[in-house]
């Protein structure tokens, strides 16, 4: 599936040139949470630019995932003081809750658990982002609660 | 001029002009600072880190490729300091490469292996990382091999591939330990648009990206006493061979390589440059049709600018970049094809052999010629036309394991038939030659007289690498036959690289270009600075081979393709007239348009 | 805490004027070499964490000849244990906003963008208000001085300036040869000044309070305040304005549980201080030099696990161009790992403290550069928790 007329609407809205490379593929994931193969295709067509530099583009960044995720992103920080404030039971209750291991995504696509490098939240740690919302001060009974409360959202 | 720059390297003095780096300041007093990822035809990139030097009062070591010189630097190119910060960066590299050299095609030939041994690297002092990686090997494609066990990451590859060629077939991909060079989404080469030029091969400090070799596969064919193995030579090996072998650049080895290769023991030993000849007639006529098509009938469906199409990475660009102008590309096959062709029909009938007993073998500069011989469109013999395609390196390989020393053997001629050339085919292997041949040839169809230039060398498409030349002719005083010829300025158009070409037909595409004949070389400076020539590769020894192939076309007794005796013969005994019925059958074909992505 | 002994200042989330945009109003009436001069008496330097004299980098800027100029809004903030450019930005936007637009009329930029981590995208509405307010207040000064916001997409390295440019251009977040520097060739190759967040504010508080009141606070080589991203084994973690130029141990009396035995003063890229080098530890560009990262650890956590962390967030950050960084990250983590298995012997880690002094001095960028910090200063002040 290409979603040729949002990457239309994103190339109408930044332009064509080198720098409006990186724009369109956060709004390729803002829309789908990854970019397809077919999407790097006609990106690269739009841009100009060879499919295997679209590729090494979005492939540097850890936000820009060429695999499918998700709706709901989970992504908990792992870096020194969230780990040394709980996050490991943190994983391990959303692990529990989703049936997934960090790295995967819910068989029904709602969910992908992922980890993450610092995310700014340190003196409330551990913390985690949902899509783009942080979530902080973090322990396995709140968790437990966002994580429920994102299950029974349609 | 601005002023000079002093500075001091390792105790000299020495002045260079503003903007020169450390690197080259150093190599002025004849230091040679180690280096991996810095190439001279592409811009710098800084990023092995084995060219640091110590600069007096810097906190860090600067990369000296990619350092300016300034004012009063005191550099010290082998200090303990430098010592070792360049053996750790060695050993880094090592650490995470498959450094198997007895399995590698690289083996004695290789930069990396060379700064290790320079380097004592003996004692591996870093953790084996290579089990940890999943490296791959690509070898699916016909041309090249690419094995990221071996691969540093030194980005010449992406560079050349970008910058020489602009098809970025290549690209960095991911991140920090997990950092490589990828394809589009790591497809197998030959599922993108890599064009097989073997560009980045030629630049490859490694093994990670080399020919596909058919070595033991030409020696099984010379071995196998049913078979009668033919071999024929581009015009750019016989100029470049020689640097494979120990000889200066620009060493003009035709009558060497022919002794070799009968000592190898090939039934019979061929000149590509034949059949460039017989392209040019082909390719000659076929301009002529088309400009009278559109002067004469006014077709509309005539696709005039008319490109040559003697190289196959060109040709796959085309295909990928602008399907819709394949119409222009000449339907001639290249030298190489119509060699395959003729080898296995004309050939085979004069000689009274049997095709299927005959292998044809082709000695290229060239990669993409090994993906053109695998081309389904490339068997109008009823046989794959060109069985093995060696590069001058692989040619090389060969002659060294057969023990000769090739600076000592004696010269020889090729065999007959299709032995015979022209100065005109062999500066097929430089930019511009293919049309100056055909201008050398058209010219005098039409006119009935030389081209007006002195020693026929017609200087306006020569040139070098990195510019488009546009150049043309006024045609009077033609033959009656070509009365729509009249007046016409022919306008003509020759670029080398891709990156170049695809400038030239953004232009065509745009219509901003009114040329009538496009000559286009994948490679910089033409197929004498082929993906299959020896390595290593710059412009200095670019100039020489292309100074050398000049040379051997002055020196030639014939200089125009429509005198060589055995094309004649060949039109006479066999083909009938140029682009006739059985030209259409062997020596001209029609490419597919393929996918950009 | 009224018994602090530390100085707490209300410089950063002060007041910022009584009347909206007043010190931008004034100071754009100031000539651009006054207001350069009063920057250099201020002392002030760079917040990000290299501390490159502000005024210095401006003037290089204003003196570089183009047409076209940027200034960029460093707002990348990925070091660990740092979270102080998100207070700032999200309660004192228009100061930040303020600096940049005295900073492009100083240097004569048309045109400033903020390179804002994806990490803080949630911040993004927000700040997208305040810049049309922003926009509609500076028009009306007579001064044309667009604000644009650029995302990353998640990678620490595109906090590194050239890496910065690359990645607003459309490229990997890859680091440049240097020279030449920002000043001169920077975002699309021309001149550009990037600063930290909190520079910019810094400039308008001294726009505001004039460089001696700024001056009085801190020490010669440390002027001004600095907010400090405080985490890790306190009771108190936050976000503190502090003066610059103050010892360690008296912070770590302020803010430690009693149990501190080491503090990580800078983020992973900086240095680990244990607790027998407290007294002597002076924060600032005289001393340990901090982006505002302070992580503090008691004596129930293991060092080695403190530098497995750091060395994993390295290796995966690291952009991978240059070979000390990305394979040196490497063999930095296996090889710890190896000498705590027992596959290697402690001797080992001498050969690995050697690898990171020559990272530190051939590595591309300053990513590559400061791994060594960390490394050296834990392996050297810890080496039993490594063996054991
Ligand atoms: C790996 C690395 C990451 C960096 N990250 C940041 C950052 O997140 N924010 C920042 O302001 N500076 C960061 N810097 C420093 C910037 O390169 C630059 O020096 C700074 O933005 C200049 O601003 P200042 O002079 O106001 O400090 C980083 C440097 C390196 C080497
Ligand atoms: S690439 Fe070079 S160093 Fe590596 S295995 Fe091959 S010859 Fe040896
Ligand atoms: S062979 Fe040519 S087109 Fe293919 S990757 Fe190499 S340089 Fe690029
Ligand atoms: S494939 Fe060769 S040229 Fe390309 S990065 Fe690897 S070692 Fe360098
Ligand atoms: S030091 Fe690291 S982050 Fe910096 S350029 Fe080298 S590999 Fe990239
Ligand atoms: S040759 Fe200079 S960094 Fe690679």
């Amino acid at each position: 599936m290409t979603n040729e007329h949002l990457i239309r609407d994103l190339v109408k809205k930044h332009g064509r040139s080198r720098v409006a490379l990186l724009p369109i593929l956060q709004g390729v994931v803002d829309a789908n949470n990854f970019i397809s193969d077919s999407d790097m295709v006609e990106i690269a067509k739009e841009l100009d630019l060879s499919a295997a530099q679209v590729f090494g583009t979005a492939t540097f960044y850890s936000f820009l995932s060429t695999e499918p995720l998700g709706k709901y992103v989970i992504r908990v920080c792992k870096t020194i003081t969230c780990d040394m404030h709980g996050k490991k039971q943190i994983v391990q209750t959303i692990e529990e809750m989703l049936k997934v291991k960090v790295g995967e995504t819910t068989p029904n696509k709602k969910f992908s658990l992922l980890e993450t490098n610092c995310l700014g939240w340190c003196h409330e740690g551990p913390a985690m982002l949902i899509n783009e919302k942080p979530f902080t001060g973090l322990t396995p009974e709140r968790v437990h609660d966002i994580i429920s409360e994102y299950i029974s959202k349609s | 001029m601005s002023k000079k720059i002093n500075l001091t390297i390792d105790g000299i003095n020495v002045s260079v002009d503003p903007g020169t780096t450390i690197l080259d300041a150093a190599r002025k007093l004849n230091i040679h600072i180690p280096t991996l990822c810095y190439h001279e035809d592409l811009c710098v990139a800084g990023n092995c880190r084995v060219c640091v030097v110590e600069q007096e009062n810097s906190r860090t070591l600067p990369a000296s490729c990619a350092t300016p010189a300034a004012e009063g630097m005191v550099i010290h190119t082998n200090s303990g300091k430098v010592r070792v910060a360049r053996k750790h960066i060695v050993e880094l590299l090592l650490s995470e490469h498959n450094a198997d050299c007895t399995k590698c095609y690289k083996n004695g030939n290789c930069e990396l292996q060379s700064l290790a041994s320079q380097m004592l690297t003996g004692d591996h002092m870093f953790l084996d990382l290579v089990p940890d990686k999943h490296y791959t090997i690509d070898m699916f494609n016909s041309a090249i091999v690419k094995d990221d066990s071996r691969c540093i990451r030194c980005q010449r590859c992406v560079r050349t591939c970008e910058e020489l060629q602009s098809v970025s077939a290549l690209s960095v991909a991911y991140r920090g330990n997990n950092m490589k060079i990828s394809t589009f989404f790591e497809h197998p080469l030959f599922e993108v648009v890599c064009t097989n030029c073997g560009q980045c091969v030629n630049r490859c400090p490694t093994g990670a990206l080399i020919e596909r070799n058919y070595v033991d596969q030409v020696w099984d064919a010379i071995y196998d006493p049913a078979k009668h193995v033919v071999v024929q030579t581009a015009p750019a090996v016989r100029i470049a061979l020689g640097e494979a072998l120990g000889m200066p650049p620009g060493m003009i080895v035709t009558g060497k390589m022919v002794t070799s290769l009968k000592r190898l023991g090939f039934d019979a030993v061929l000149d590509t440059d034949f059949t460039a000849d017989l392209t040019i007639i082909e390719e000659g006529y076929e301009l002529v049709e088309r400009l009278k098509r559109a002067l004469v009938d006014k077709d509309p469906e005539v696709a005039l600018p008319m490109a040559t199409s003697c190289s196959p990475a060109w040709i796959k660009f085309l295909e990928h970049t602008y399907p819709d102008l394949l119409p222009n590309l000449s339907t001639c096959k290249s030298p190489q094809q119509m060699f395959g062709a003729l080898v296995k029909t004309y050939y085979a009938q004069k000689k009274k052999l049997d095709p299927k007993n005959l292998v044809s073998v082709s000695i290229m500069p060239c990669t993409a010629k090994k993906f053109e011989a695998d081309r389904p469109e490339m068997r109008s013999s009823g046989y794959k036309d060109v069985d093995y395609v060696l590069t001058t390196r692989e040619l090389a390989i060969m002659i060294t394991q057969a023990g000769m020393e090739f600076d000592k053997l004696p010269e020889s001629h090729f065999d007959n038939i299709m032995g015979m050339s022209t100065g005109a085919a062999v500066i097929f292997g430089t930019t511009g030659g293919v049309m100056e041949a055909a201008i050398r040839t058209v010219y005098e169809v039409v006119t009935g007289r030389e081209v007006p230039f002195e020693s026929l060398n017609i200087t306006p498409v020569r040139g070098t690498e990195g510019e488009v030349r546009e150049a043309s002719l006024l045609i009077t005083g033609t033959k009656p036959e070509f009365k729509f010829l009249e007046g016409v300025e022919l306008k003509c158009v020759v670029a080398n690289g891709l990156a170049y070409a695809k400038k030239v037909m953004q232009n065509v595409k745009d219509g901003n270009a009114n040329y009538h004949f496009i000559e286009i070389m994948a490679c910089p400076g033409g197929c004498l600075g082929g993906g299959g020539q020896p390595i290593p590769t710059n412009k200095e020894i670019r100039a020489k081979r292309t100074q050398a192939i000049y040379e051997e076309d002055l020196g030639m007794p014939l200089r125009k393709s429509h005198d060589n005796p055995e094309v004649q013969e060949l039109y006479r005994d066999f083909l009938i007239k140029p682009l006739g019925h059985k030209s259409h059958e062997l020596l001209h074909t029609h490419y597919t348009p393929r996918k950009r992505y | 805490m009224s018994e602090s002994k530390l100085k707490r200042v209300d410089l950063i989330f002060g007041e910022y004027s009584n009347t909206k945009y007043k010190v931008l109003a004034d100071t754009l009436k100031r000539r651009n070499e006054d207001i350069l001069e009063d920057l250099m008496e201020s002392g002030l330097k760079g917040r990000g964490g290299a501390g490159f004299p502000t005024a210095m980098k401006w003037k290089l800027a204003a003196d570089a000849p183009s047409d076209t100029k940027y200034v960029i809004c460093n707002a990348d903030e990925g070091e660990p244990g740092t979270f102080k450019d998100r207070e700032i930005l999200s309660r004192v936007p228009r100061k930040v906003f303020s600096g940049m637009a005295i900073c492009g009329k100083v240097i004569g930029a048309q045109k400033g963008y903020i390179y804002l981590r994806s990490e803080y995208k949630f911040l993004l509405p927000e700040l997208t208000r305040e810049l049309e307010m922003f926009h509609e207040h500076i028009g009306k000064m007579g001064f044309d001085f667009p604000i644009e916001i650029k995302l990353g997409s998640g990678a620490y390295i595109c906090g590194e300036e050239s890496a910065l440019f690359e990645s607003m251009e459309g490229f990997r977040g890859e680091p440049r040869n240097k020279p030449p520097y920002p000043t001169t060739h920077g975002f699309m190759g021309k001149p550009t000044v990037i600063n930290n967040v909190e520079t910019f504010v810094n400039v308008v508080m001294i726009m505001r309070l004039g460089p001696v009141q700024f001056k009085l606070l801190g020490t010669t080589d440390s002027r001004g305040s600095k907010v400090f991203s405080v985490s890790g084994d306190t009771p108190i973690p936050g976000i503190y304005e502090l003066e610059l130029g103050m010892p360690l141990d008296r912070f770590v009396e302020e803010f430690g549980d009693g149990d501190t035995k080491a503090v990580q003063v800078g983020g992973a890229s900086g240095f680990c201080v244990p607790r027998k080098k407290f007294k002597d530890t002076i924060i600032g560009f005289e001393g340990v030099p901090t982006g505002g990262s302070m992580m503090l650890f008691n004596s129930s956590r293991s060092m080695y696990n403190v530098l497995h962390n750091y060395l994993d967030f390295f290796e995966e950050e690291s952009c991978g161009q240059c070979t000390p960084c990305r394979v040196g990250c490497q063999q930095l983590r296996k090889g710890i790992v190896a000498v705590k298995k027992g596959d290697k012997k402690a001797g080992y880690l001498d050969q690995l403290l050697k690898l990171s002094e020559s990272m530190k001095i051939t590595a591309k960028c300053g990513l590559g550069q400061s791994v060594a910090n960390s490394f050296s200063s834990i392996v050297n002040n810890f080496k039993e928790e490594m063996i054991y």
